[in-house]
């Protein structure tokens, strides 16, 4: 029995995608063995630890001059492309890919955009360490964190004059999804997260109690007293919950077009799991439905899901990492800088007639080292930056420094196999007829491996 | 090699037999249909505008009261009328203010404003209110209308080398042009041609590999009638050597060689200006100006005016007191400019920004930027707003 097909595709999704070394080892195995050699690897955890030293903790100058503002933002800007550097990095080399596949999921779900890159890293080693975690958990951890207490605004929400912006999102974004509370509960439940702050002194959590709302409160239909915690127990025992986020993973793991009876299924393990999320992906990757031929090959690679298997496939190293930075600003997807708080609506969304051709593009210009003639937008974010440094564009890097370990790539892939084989091997979609007569027509295997890295079909996983 | 020449030729010889059904309307297109069609280019100012310090409220005595170290001085300003004046900076636009091709919309903005760079970026690209999140922009649902000249990407041209959320649809998405020899050359690599011309019908399915192709093939499309119809026309006129001025010349070798869009977008950054901010504004506000009245005269000239409807906005304004850097911090309502040859009122649209009443240090909002987008779909680009803004607007009498 070869189950090479399942297998590739189950590190299409579970992973950024195959090498012709775990293949080769995999293929007669059964597809139980690699789920839980998948599960395995990503034992481990390794936090990020780029950033040692948060900005906003340094003591306040009486006067600060223009040069020091300067400066500072500087500073921030040096951090952020430090963290994003480190993540891709993270994300390119890991053996531990399914849980950073999840932590991507996570980054996206617990959406956040904020100036200070030390607790957004923060925010994403939580987000790493509960990724494949308990949802219960990961939600409570997520939502003390500086970064989505400032992010959402529950800085300001006191006693008297709550913010209701953490509680909007919480239950539109975080668990029950639009259309299952009321206007009158996101106003009851703010109440409740009173007083859960960070200090500006320390950086850390800490519930403040003297601006706490002790009233009783009226939500979902249940009147107590109650505490943030138990709003999201109540929230977390509503088995909607469990629906919508498994609609989520399943428009992230299977299908953009969510499958009701399958979504069901997963609900119904995600909840009598307590919310254990290794459970339900196990299922997943178990179930016969997953590998049908409708859900192979039909996923849009998120940028950075692309950019990502490219260096792993190749194992590139790249003297100058901000140029991976430049084609994420290229290409729609800066990581710790999602559009809003509804994060990166994926799918479709990735392709437009110029973001197609650069992702056509990108690949061969990174393989050969080659020129780049485009650059992204400044997102909003960098204005201050470019403001403050009397700039009116980003510098642009003209020219990719990258290394493709060809050798060590050329090495894997096992002797007398065709060029079909590779681009089958490299492409998750069924070939049609032009794409198998160019790879047989071909001349030699370079050029064969940056045809099928240039293809519509490289695009999808 | 011999079978991707021999395909090549095929091609070539047979032209329209290789063409996908969906792409001919296109290529059959006349041009005597677009005659005296209407243009709207958009111009985006990035990082949030000052606008008290870009149309200067200088017969307000409140205004210098908050702005002790950057207001602008009185005898500096380029005035419009005994309130409001132009910056210095933009002192080029005054001969297009005199001819009336001018109109400056005050505080315009939306209700619970969002001082976040990118969340209001958002709201004004997608048309949204403050506490809704859409995926798709403004003019990409204009196209997504289905209008009778929304059928092909370059409707909707954003000079820029990438796509702005208010260009995509949730079907239909415009095209980024920088430069249309570039985007030409791009497409015209031997194996992407191979892949658009040989592909199978199978790749033009339903599915995400469909969309893939029909992307692929439409925009190849898209690239040749571009680079072919805007290298017919030779812009004479001079611009200023900027990038923004670049980006303008370019949208007017389109519009004159008479290319089928109906919207062009580009935009200039640099407008965050915390700190030290007359110099930096005053360079930002310099290059706008200068460029966009080469523009508006260049448009004279070639007799495109009357159909050209130039918008300017940026994400929100700054606060009305200066902070202590000698700059201004994120604030809210902000002026809107239109530019144009058929203008209903040209000058100064509305009153001049309240800086009494405020609401937390901040402009009160007495125009929805919406009611100016209803405007620009209803009487510019024949569309009703309902359908593109979800709700109904009144508009504005602009145009």
């Amino acid at each position: 029995m070869n189950n090479s097909r399942q297998i590739k595709h189950l590190y299409a999704r579970a992973g950024f995608g195959i090498r012709f070394e775990d293949l080769h080892d995999q293929a007669n195995q059964s597809i139980k063995k690699s789920v839980k050699k998948l599960f395995k690897a990503s034992e481990k955890i390794e936090f990020l630890d780029a950033l040692n030293e948060n900005i906003d903790l340094r003591p306040k100058p009486v006067a600060q001059t223009d040069m020091d503002k300067m400066a500072l933002q500087a500073e921030r800007n040096k951090q952020e492309k430090a963290l994003n550097d480190a993540w891709v990095k993270q994300l390119s080399e890991t053996d531990a890919q399914l849980r950073e596949k999840m932590t991507l999921f996570w980054h996206n779900h617990f959406s956040c955009n904020i100036g200070n890159a030390y607790y957004e890293q923060e925010l994403n080693n939580v987000e790493r360490a509960n990724a494949l975690g308990n949802f219960k958990t990961l939600l409570l951890q997520v939502s003390q964190t500086p970064a989505m207490l400032q992010f959402l605004n529950n800085q300001q929400n006191q006693k008297g004059h709550p913010n209701e912006n953490f509680a909007r999102e919480l239950m539109e974004l975080f668990t029950l999804g639009r259309g299952h509370y009321t206007e009158q509960d996101i106003k009851e439940s703010a109440r409740a997260f009173t007083g859960w702050a960070y200090s500006g002194k320390t950086g850390v959590y800490t519930f403040n109690p003297r601006v706490h709302d002790n009233g009783q409160k009226t939500f979902l239909g249940k009147t107590a007293n109650y505490c943030g915690e138990d709003i999201m127990s109540i929230i977390t025992d509503n088995k909607q919950t469990a629906v919508f986020l498994c609609t989520k993973l399943y428009r992230y793991f299977v299908n953009d077009i969510p499958d009701d009876t399958h979504v069901n299924q997963m609900a119904d393990v995600l909840y009598k799991a307590n919310y254990e999320i290794k459970p339900l992906l196990e299922f997943v990757f178990l179930s016969d439905w997953f590998y049908e031929d409708k859900n192979i090959g039909n996923l849009v690679k998120s940028p950075i899901e692309l950019l990502v298997g490219l260096n792993r496939q190749f194992y590139i190293s790249y003297q100058n990492p901000d140029v991976l930075m430049q084609f994420q600003r290229t290409l729609g997807q800066v990581l710790f800088r999602p559009p809003n708080v509804a994060g990166w609506p994926g799918g479709r969304s990735w392709i437009d007639s110029s973001s197609l051709m650069y992702r056509m593009k990108i690949p061969s210009t990174i393989l050969n080292a080659g020129l780049i003639d485009f650059t992204g937008k400044a997102t909003p974010e960098d204005e201050a930056y470019l403001a403050s440094q009397r700039k009116q564009q980003l510098n642009v890097i003209k020219r990719v420094q990258a290394q493709p370990n060809w050798d060590k790539f050329l090495h894997d892939i096992p002797p007398d196999t065709t060029h079909l084989q590779i681009a089958e091997f490299m492409l998750e979609p069924k070939l049609d007829k032009t794409v198998v007569d160019e790879m047989n027509s071909s001349a030699d295997i370079k050029s064969t491996i940056i045809q099928i890295v240039s293809t519509p079909e490289y695009q999808l996983c | 090699m011999e079978r991707r020449d021999f395909l090549r030729n095929t091609a070539l010889i047979s032209g329209a037999f290789m063409v996908p059904a969906f792409l001919k309307p296109l290529e059959a297109m006349a041009k005597g249909d677009l005659t005296g069609h209407k243009n709207l280019v958009i111009i985006q100012l990035s990082g949030g505008n000052d606008g008290l310090n870009t149309v200067v409220p200088y017969g307000n005595d409140i205004y210098y009261q908050k702005r002790k170290t950057i207001a602008i001085n009185k005898p500096d300003i380029v005035t419009l009328n005994d309130m409001q004046g132009l910056n210095p900076n933009l002192s080029a636009l005054k001969e297009i203010y005199d001819q009336g091709w001018m109109n400056i919309v005050n505080s315009v903005g939306y209700p619970n404003p969002d001082r976040s760079h990118f969340r209001s970026m958002d709201i004004w690209q997608t048309g949204s209110d403050a506490d809704q999140f859409l995926t798709t922009g403004w003019i990409g649902r204009y196209l997504d209308s289905n209008c009778q000249t929304c059928k092909n990407p370059y409707t909707a041209i954003e000079v820029d080398d990438t796509l702005s959320l208010a260009m995509k649809g949730a079907k239909m998405k415009g095209i980024a042009v920088q430069d249309p020899g570039k985007l030409f050359q791009t497409t015209r690599e031997p194996f992407f041609k191979d892949l658009v011309h040989d592909h199978g019908d199978t790749n033009l399915n339903e599915d995400n590999l469909g969309y893939l192709y029909k992307t692929m093939i439409e925009t190849y499309s898209s690239a040749d009638y571009i680079q072919k119809t805007s290298k017919t026309y030779n812009v004479t006129a001079q611009y200023p050597a900027t990038g923004l001025g670049y980006q303008l010349k370019n949208v007017s070798k389109f519009i004159n060689s008479g290319l089928d869009t109906r919207v062009y977008y580009v935009s200039l950054s640099g407008f965050d200006t915390h700190v030290g901010q007359q110099a930096q504004q005053g360079r930002q506000l310099k290059i706008y100006g200068d460029a966009v009245a080469a523009f508006i005269k260049d448009l004279k000239s070639t007799d495109k005016l009357d159909d050209t409807l130039v918008m300017t906005f940026s994400e929100f304004g700054r606060r009305v007191e200066q902070n202590a850097s000698n700059g201004t911090d994120h604030g809210t309502a902000n002026n809107v400019f239109l530019f144009g040859g058929k203008l209903k009122k040209a000058g100064i649209f509305n009153d001049a920004p309240d800086l009494t009443q405020l609401d937390n240090g901040d402009l009160k909002y007495q125009v929805d930027f919406r009611d100016i987008y209803a405007t620009l779909l209803d009487k510019w680009l024949d569309v009703s707003n309902s359908q593109i803004l979800n709700k109904n607007f009144v508009g504005l009498d602009l145009v």
